[in-house]
């Protein structure tokens, strides 16, 4: 085979599971940033973003449904291949060669790797907790006693807490294992990233192919 | 947009520091009520309705006293009447002018997001400055006696001001000015603690063994008191919390969970930003590709 040959690919996420994906990172970041100037002094230069206090004060909880809803849309989508197997606590236990770029060390992955399927567990959960603590928030359609709307105010904060950071992490893994980001951008990943990465999912896929 | 009279020491989400140079010779101020003097007329809830330009609506007789029946955005004080029989069997008509207490750690401030909405003057007087309110009802669920309300109309958050317009300019609150009995008074918090000690005395010699004054220590006193005459069991007047404090639920999630999940997440890029600096990037090499073309290629 020539160098010049561009490498074979293979598909990842449709173009509708992409636009999926991306109108619910667009609303997640908008929630985020007036959701931090909401809960910091040092972020209330971010509610500007939504036309000021006021505006991301009216803005963010509709915005939290429309991400609510696709949210709901993307992971019942991608539920099937996050179920929890026995090789991902394995894999689990290998997290310091995971870390270390010792991937030679570590046991065949599928679709998902064992974070990235804890991830998906975990942004459904703070996904849940969000939407029902933010019920109690919103005080433009409902007026629940004061007991539950505080309790909904830390629920909201320790939820949207746990969501930041996990997608802080979802966010460095893009950046981090190169050639992952096109799988969102252009719905295709090459061979070598998907064997050297997903190693079970390309033997799945090519076999597939090939029949 | 503060009088110079008026400096604020506490500022809704604001860390830096107040103007402190100032520091008012008389120290804080304070409105004394005097439950057992007040005749129920209502002239403190048409002074402050007449001195702050506010027309609650017209509403309707629930069969009681209370008109409005409770706090609104247009009624920032209102009278409570509660009837207690007390164990000798007698009828008491505890009346209780309700309102915002002006409270020295007030929960309202405290849960307040928006910078400058809610302020705290060195003479203790607990503002709210609507042009800064967002409308999200945070003052709501900080305050522990369930005073601000938030209006239908403009959606920002209304409750009594203590007349700092008035005081800034040496005058009393109109409530105070209006009171025909001298049920409601005003001055320094020193003075009004001690005319309180007085009116305690009196009540005491005539059978109120338990008059005394509510000045909560939960929330570090009030610049509203009360003198009650069964002042240990203030929840007889209309539910007067007995020990009103801020939310522990508040306290938290305005307090220690703030900066520590600021730092964790800032904690959380750090990690990842050098984790990348030592490691390097996870890349797929060209042998990975002819790896992953000749395992198939093989079958």
């Amino acid at each position: 085979m020539s160098e010049t040959t561009r490498p074979r690919t293979l598909p990842r996420y449709s173009a509708s599971e992409r636009s999926n994906h991306w109108v619910v990172a667009i609303t997640f970041i908008l929630l985020a940033l007036s959701g931090l100037a909401f809960y910091h002094p040092a972020f209330f230069f971010l509610s500007d973003l939504l036309g000021g206090g006021y505006w991301a004060r009216v803005l963010h909880p509709y915005i939290g449904v429309v991400f609510f809803v696709c949210f709901a849309v993307l992971a019942l989508r991608l539920a099937r291949h996050n179920a929890w197997e026995a090789k991902d606590a394995q894999w689990l236990k290998h997290f310091p060669d995971v870390l270390a770029n010792r991937e030679e060390h570590l046991p065949e992955v599928g679709r998902y790797n064992a974070l990235q399927k804890a991830l998906f567990y975990v942004l459904v959960l703070s996904a849940v907790g969000l939407l029902l603590s933010g019920i109690g928030l919103w005080r433009a359609w409902f007026s629940l006693p004061v007991g539950v709307v505080r309790a909904a105010a830390l629920v909201h904060a320790a939820c949207a807490f746990v969501a930041i950071t996990s997608i802080i992490v979802h966010i460095y893994a893009a950046i981090w294992v190169k050639g992952s980001v096109r799988a969102m951008t252009r719905g295709d990943v090459t061979w070598g990233w998907a064997w050297r990465h997903h190693r079970a999912w390309f033997r799945q896929m090519v076999k597939g192919a090939n029949e | 947009m503060a009088l110079q009279s008026l400096d604020i020491k506490r500022r809704s989400a604001t860390t830096s520091p107040t103007p402190s140079v100032r520091e008012p010779s008389v120290g804080a101020v304070a409105k004394l009520i005097d439950v057992s003097k007040c005749i129920g007329c209502k002239a403190c809830q048409t002074a402050c309705m007449e001195w702050n330009d506010l027309r609650d609506e017209i509403g309707t007789n629930v069969g009681v006293y209370d008109n409005p029946a409770d706090l609104t955005e247009h009624s920032w004080t209102v009278m409570r009447f509660a009837e207690y029989e007390n164990p000798q069997g007698d009828l008491e008509w505890l009346i209780r002018k309700d309102g915002c207490m002006h409270c020295e750690d007030p929960g309202c401030l405290k849960a307040c997001p928006s910078p400058g909405a809610i302020v705290q003057y060195a003479n203790g007087i607990v503002d709210f400055h609507e042009e800064n309110c967002i409308g999200c009802g945070y003052c709501v669920t900080g305050c522990p006696f369930n005073v601000p309300r938030l209006s239908k109309k403009d959606h920002k958050a209304y409750k009594c001001t203590l007349c700092s317009d008035r005081v800034a300019v040496g005058q009393e609150p109109a409530c105070v000015k209006t009171c025909p009995t001298g049920a409601i008074e005003f001055g320094t918090k020193e003075e009004m603690k001690e005319h309180a000690q007085a009116r305690i005395a009196d009540l005491k010699s005539r059978g109120y063994a338990n008059a005394g004054l509510y000045d909560p220590a939960g929330v570090g006193g009030t610049h509203v008191m009360y003198v009650l005459h069964h002042a240990d069991q203030p929840t007889l007047y209309s539910g007067l919390p007995k020990d009103p404090q801020i939310s522990p639920t508040v306290s938290l999630w305005k307090g220690v969970a703030k900066p520590l999940s600021m730092a964790a997440m800032a904690l959380a890029a750090l990690v990842g930003f050098f984790h990348y600096m030592r490691v390097g990037p996870a890349e797929t090499s060209e042998e990975d590709e002819h790896r992953a073309e000749k395992e198939v290629s093989h079958e």
